[in-house]
């Protein structure tokens, strides 16, 4: 197959699980002749119809709330919040609903739905289109959190969400859509939901990251083995939750100096998880502070101050140098 | 385009048994003798457990609950047109319904006391558990019925809220979503009048909750909520509507909850004990009684009989909810992680590992505590 970006192939894998499945959905607005404000719902009206691909009315609640329905009847809805900056209204029935049948029918009642929203900044978008607060769901007991940073993992981390028997949360990094393309298998793939990925080997340094702020990650990593002759081992936790603490820990163990990368706020956000979890399991094993480089505890500011608020290369950079020399 | 009255429907409200027990006999729906007593059946034995619950509760063997009696008439006039492929979805007044659904009375006493196993619903039957968190079960009703459109499935939905739901948000987008989809749901709308304290003026500014309907572009009508009869032929008529694929009916059942919002709430602060009597009068049971002695379908002897035998189960029910209470799986503390996702990810086994540590250190005891256990008498 040929190299395809991230926004291709989250529409592939929603036209693969569409085919292979009569019982998956797509709702949300605008998903239906437009194809989604970002193309991502492409063809999927003209091939399966007003039935399977829903143009709903503008209501994020009134959204999730009937997908959860839908899911409860036996039906798989892939739900798309058209930016996570309006999940809000739709946040009280997954916390009070999806995230809690399973566990308060005892195993008899379970919701399997996709929320997919693309979320964070990057792109000059409107207020209130930039936010990350994937921390909010991965702080609700009985939701999954899937953050992928590549095509390739996005096509396969979508089929795992959509195969999964309790909702998900599936966040989308906008700014990397059509930032670039990768090989894609010609078979549909499945990749573990709560298994991370070491995507760089190396050592004197660990970085943990996921979603766009990855691809900062990689470019520092670059530029410090360029300039500073270090290797940094680089992990991305692809699920933010249930979180893949054992791999960190792993690496961390053998490198003793740790930084977590993400662009949403510092405050309990899932740096605070992830430092937690080292602290826990591998104490003794650090030989510097673990430091957080991170969105600030503001809300993300409108776009033309974006670029100082999202963790660059640069500041990655910095802060690995400054938790090397400690 | 000239200034002019748009027209619209008009809506209609509907009574077919008076307070004293008089029927219209015009507008008296055909039921036949067994279906009577059915429903009179659950009406009762919901008021009766409702009635011994509260007593419970005083006594420290029960949580706190919100009482359903006075909304028997609403639930079982419209439940009892369900088929075992239909879904019903309830709010939390709707115990008649619930029970004539194939729920226990053991449920209904095992969630009030604090025990999720009483929101688990029998295998094989199409409801979903009481829902607190008010008007949310109405957008899983659209759901549900939105499913049954995309599976071609000649099924319906029948769901529940008050009239404090009626101001949420979820309420509008819940009805909203049914029309647009045309979805075979029936919204019944249990209207006491009000919202914990709030009444219904400073709710809202309409005269009805059902000309509602007219905005969402779906039949409504406002019925007696203590007639049972009147609910009976609404939703029966809704009910066809639904399945010839017209979409939603909204029904609006105005009542009364004579009896406290739960357990915990003193209506003394909000209403005057003359209208709380006005209206305890015109509860449905007493009137649907002297209904069915009236027509002949059972005699006084009958009905005694018939509350003999609902009190016997009610106490057998409460025997063996009490020990079901403290066997070995429900009592169970760890059981709070068990059943969380389908998979459990290692990190909630972890914590799992550490209450059972914990409970096996501890001198709290390592059994869960329904209200009587927990003492607050």
């Amino acid at each position: 197959m040929p190299s395809i970006n991230m926004a291709k192939a989250i529409n592939l894998a929603l036209f693969e699980a569409m085919d292979r499945d009569p019982s998956v959905v797509v709702m949300g607005e605008d998903v239906g002749p437009d194809e989604g404000v970002f193309r991502i719902t492409e063809g999927l009206h003209k091939k399966f119809g007003d039935k399977r691909v829903i143009d709903t009315p503008l209501a994020e609640s009134g959204i999730v709330g009937s997908a959860i329905g839908m899911a409860i009847y036996g039906l798989k809805p892939v739900c798309e919040i058209q930016f996570s900056g309006f999940d809000y209204y739709a946040f009280h029935q997954l916390e009070c609903h999806a995230s809690r049948f399973r566990n308060r029918t005892r195993g008899r009642v379970n919701v399997p739905l996709v929320m997919r929203a693309p979320y964070g900044g990057g792109i000059r978008a409107l207020e209130h289109h930039s936010e990350s607060r994937e921390a909010i769901y991965a702080h609700t007991p009985g939701l999954k959190v899937v953050i992928p940073s590549g095509p390739r993992n996005a096509r396969a981390l979508l089929h795992s969400s959509i195969q999964d028997p309790d909702p998900v949360i599936y966040y989308e990094p906008k700014a990397l859509y059509r930032l670039f393309k990768e090989d894609v298998p010609e078979k549909m793939e499945t990749l573990p939901i709560g298994q991370a990925q070491v995507v760089q080997k190396g050592s004197e340094l660990t970085i943990v990251s996921y979603g766009a702020s990855l691809r900062a990650c990689l470019e520092a990593a670059e530029m410090l083995q360029e300039e500073d002759g270090v290797k940094p081992e680089i992990i991305d936790l692809l699920t933010v939750s249930p979180l893949d603490a054992t791999l960190v820990v792993e690496s961390v163990k053998n490198t003793g100096r740790v930084m977590v990368v993400h662009e949403g706020p510092r405050t309990c956000g899932l740096g605070a998880e992830v430092v937690a979890r080292i602290n826990e399991a591998a104490l003794l094993y650090l030989e510097a502070p673990i430091k957080r480089v991170t969105g600030f505890d503001t809300p993300i500011p409108y776009f033309s101050k974006e670029r100082f608020y999202i963790p660059d290369a640069d500041r990655i950079l910095n802060a690995a140098r400054e938790v090397l020399s400690f | 385009m000239p200034r002019k009255p748009i027209e619209l429907p008009k809506i209609e409200s509907l009574s077919i048994l008076d307070e004293d027990g008089n029927v219209d006999k015009a507008l008296e729906p055909k039921i036949d003798k067994d279906t009577l007593k059915t429903m009179l059946r659950y009406m009762l034995l919901a008021r009766r457990t409702d009635e011994r619950m509260l007593l419970m509760q005083r006594q420290g063997r029960c949580g706190t609950f919100p009482q359903s009696s006075g909304h028997e008439a609403i639930s079982m006039g419209s439940a009892i047109h369900l088929q075992k492929e239909d879904w019903h979805i309830p709010a939390y007044r709707e115990l008649a319904g619930l029970l004539y659904r194939g729920w226990t009375i053991e449920h209904t006493l095992l969630y009030w006391n604090g025990f999720e196993e009483g929101a688990r619903p029998p295998e094989g039957v199409n409801d979903l558990p009481v829902c607190v968190p008010i008007a949310s079960q109405l957008l899983h009703a659209a759901g549900i019925g939105m499913g049954m459109r995309i599976k071609d499935q000649n099924n319906i939905v029948m769901t529940y809220f008050g009239d404090g739901a009626s101001s949420e948000g979820d309420c509008h987008e819940a009805l909203n979503f049914a029309a647009v989809y045309q979805a075979p749901v029936v919204f019944v709308c249990l209207n006491n009048q009000y919202a914990i304290s709030v009444p219904l003026a400073k709710q809202m500014k309409n005269e009805t909750i059902a000309q509602r309907a007219i905005a969402y572009g779906m039949p409504g009508i406002r019925v007696d909520g203590n007639d049972v009869l009147a609910v009976y032929v609404a939703t029966q008529e809704a009910i066809a509507r639904a399945k010839a694929g017209e979409g939603p009916t909204l029904i609006e059942g105005l009542t009364y909850r004579f009896t406290p919002h739960t357990t915990a709430d003193d209506p003394k602060r909000y209403r005057s004990e003359e209208e709380c009597n006005t209206w305890a009068k015109r509860e449905p049971i007493a009137r649907y009684k002297k209904y069915l002695i009236a027509k002949g379908v059972m005699t006084q002897a009958d009905i005694d009989s018939m509350e003999a035998e609902i009190d016997a189960e009610i106490k057998q029910s409460v025997t063996k909810t009490e020990t079901l209470m403290q066997s070995a799986e429900l009592s169970n503390p760890l059981s709070m992680f068990d059943y969380l996702y389908n998979d459990m990810p290692p990190y909630l086994n972890e914590q799992r590992e550490e209450l059972k540590a914990e409970l096996e250190k501890s001198k709290k005891g390592n059994k869960s505590e329904g209200q009587a256990a927990a003492g607050h008498h």
